[in-house]
């Protein structure tokens, strides 16, 4: 039982990362029908300015921890943010009204593209990082065992749990939201209407990007390390997590995010580690063979 | 000449579309005044939807000359086609509907007022601090939602999914939010298409109403004569993409090239 409880606290903790990062599949996938590739190194390039951000922070003095965290948190999504707004202004805007496919290859190229220059510009070795958040509050102890919750945990889950939150209510109460949804049901008759579709599309990926760039500082935090590699394999369950909820939908997108974060904690802890993301990738294989709507997606009505 | 009547509202100068080899409109020229209604009728393929898709920036004309009239001049073919809604003020429909099905029927009427929303809102920043300006603006929003909801008839299904609507109200809708958008010129495309003889004749009041109490320029595309006839100040007949008749509908109605191209048919009853 205090296994079991302990490895469902670091389950929700990876699944509140995975659920952020999957937003930004979901939200992209929703509004243009496209997989952005790029994403998972959106996440990456977020993990490492939080990396810089604290180095900064560091040098400057300021030892308190929230200031610290809220400061680094907010530069991160603001500098991500950019970098969203970037990529589809360059890689993918040019190509809309292209084929299907251009804009997928043309995601696979500046996921490459952002990982050689990271690895360029960072270094190719894993850089470590001071841990800001340290101690933990211990629930309670069974057959010699603590089940400890962290105050990173909890920072993480709240700081997820607050965004989460925000961004549904935004999607569903804002002006910005509804012309999201409006976009993403009937593109042209929302141009027709007067929305400036480009710039919804541009606001969905800065979006997308600010949420993957707190999940990059949350993953920088909890691991300790981070290298231009990491955004390939958190992109790509993140992406899984987005097709098992339902791709499109946004619940779906944190369900989805909560029970790969489950699935593969439980995995590596009953069974073997090694086989994790075996385990993770068969549900992405299983989920597109029998129910490729996901957990909460809506079939595919064909637009007239 | 209509042309050069001061009371022009759009004036279609020798449009043309190619589609290939195929002419769709073949130099069609027309104007619609302001405060009218304004149907083009003609027998399918005629060029009728062509000519709308030219005016709402759908289509590039191959040639001709598209110019909406007003304080400002607007050349619609040189326009992207959100600015023909923002700025033009244009607004249509289409012969299937295209509401967003997913989204309430109030919110369908509050994204086509989205700009003065998102502005008054700052890209929902202020909206998301609650700042007092973006309050007023929302409050005026769902107030001119709520109006034209009365005058469709649909307060009490507000909060409901567009898309659950029966059919008749959903065609109502559309035509109410295109109304939202404040244009100068509507462009209604066969809007009594599939509607019943009581739906059919609440459009009429709601297009008359429009004219009349809004003073807006309709533009009707209609298979329905009668509806034509009852409602539209003026009437244009396309023939295989050429511009037969145009007129008052009484003269249009016995204008023997109209009725020619309607195969010998009365005019007021032909298959729709």
């Amino acid at each position: 039982m205090a296994y079991f409880s302990q490895q469902l606290i670091n389950a929700i903790t990876l699944g509140a990362i995975y659920g952020l990062i999957a937003i930004g599949y979901t939200m992209v996938y929703g509004i243009i029908g496209m997989i952005n590739f790029a994403h998972g190194e959106v996440f990456m390039i977020g993990a490492f300015i939080s990396l810089i951000g604290f180095m900064i922070c560091a040098g400057l003095g300021i030892s308190s921890a929230p200031v610290a965290i809220l400061l680094v948190l907010l530069t991160a999504m603001a500098f991500t943010a950019v970098y969203g707004w970037t990529i589809e202004r360059t890689a993918y805007r040019p190509l809309r009204g292209s084929f299907k496919l251009a804009p997928l290859i043309s995601a696979i190229g500046m996921s490459i593209l952002l990982q050689n220059y990271v690895q360029l510009a960072q270094g190719a070795r894993p850089k470590p990082a001071a841990s800001v958040v340290q101690g933990g509050y211990t629930l309670f102890s069974a057959d010699g065992f603590d089940v400890r919750v962290t105050w990173l945990q909890i920072i993480i889950v709240v700081v997820t749990v607050a965004l989460m939150a925000g961004f549904s209510w935004l999607i569903a109460k804002t002006p910005l939201g509804r012309q999201q949804r409006a976009c993403e049901q009937d593109m042209k008759m929302a141009s027709l209407l007067g929305v400036d579709v480009d710039r919804t599309i541009s606001l969905t990926f800065v979006m997308g990007a600010a949420l993957a760039a707190v999940a990059g500082m949350m993953f920088m935090m909890y691991y300790g390390v981070v290298d231009f590699f990491i955004g390939f394999l958190a992109g790509i369950k993140a992406f899984t997590a987005a097709v098992l909820g339902g791709i499109g939908s946004l619940p779906g997108a944190m369900l989805g995010g909560l029970l790969i974060g489950l699935i593969e904690v439980f995995w590596a802890g009953y069974f073997t580690s090694e086989y994790k993301d075996v385990a993770v990738f068969a549900i992405l294989v299983l989920v597109l063979i029998f129910r490729p709507t996901g957990l909460l997606g809506k079939p595919e009505i064909e637009k007239v | 000449m209509t042309l050069q009547e001061s009371g022009t509202l759009i004036e279609v100068e020798h449009l043309s579309m190619r589609f290939g080899g195929l002419v769709a409109v073949d130099d069609v020229s027309f104007a619609a005044r302001p405060r009218e209604i304004t149907a083009i009728i003609g027998p399918n393929g005629a060029g009728k939807t062509t000519v709308f898709n030219c005016i709402t920036g759908f289509y590039k004309p191959t040639a001709g000359r598209l110019t909406l009239r007003g304080e400002q001049e607007f050349l619609l073919e040189r326009m992207l086609g959100h600015e023909i809604g923002q700025k033009a003020k244009v607004a249509r429909t289409f012969q299937n509907i295209r509401l967003f099905p997913g989204m309430t029927v109030l919110e369908n009427l509050l994204v086509a007022q989205h700009n003065k929303l998102m502005r008054a809102s700052g890209m929902s920043i202020f909206g998301l601090l609650g700042l007092k300006r973006f309050r007023d603006a929302e409050r005026a929003a769902i107030d001119k939602a709520r109006g034209w909801l009365e005058r469709i008839r649909l307060v009490v299904d507000a909060d409901r999914p567009a898309g659950e609507l029966p059919y008749g109200a959903q065609r109502r809708l559309e035509i109410a939010r295109a109304m939202c958008t404040d244009p100068r010129l509507l462009c209604l495309d066969e809007p009594a298409a599939g509607l019943n003889p009581r739906e059919s004749a609440e459009l009429n009041e709601l297009l008359v109403s429009i004219r009349d109490r809004d003073g807006v320029g309709v533009l009707l595309i209609e298979h329905d004569m009668s509806v034509v006839m009852r409602i539209s100040d003026h009437v244009v007949v396309l023939d295989y993409g050429r511009k037969i008749a145009d007129g008052p509908p009484d003269a249009v109605r016995n204008d023997p090239a109209v009725i020619r191209a309607y195969l010998g048919t009365a005019v007021d009853g032909p298959d729709a």
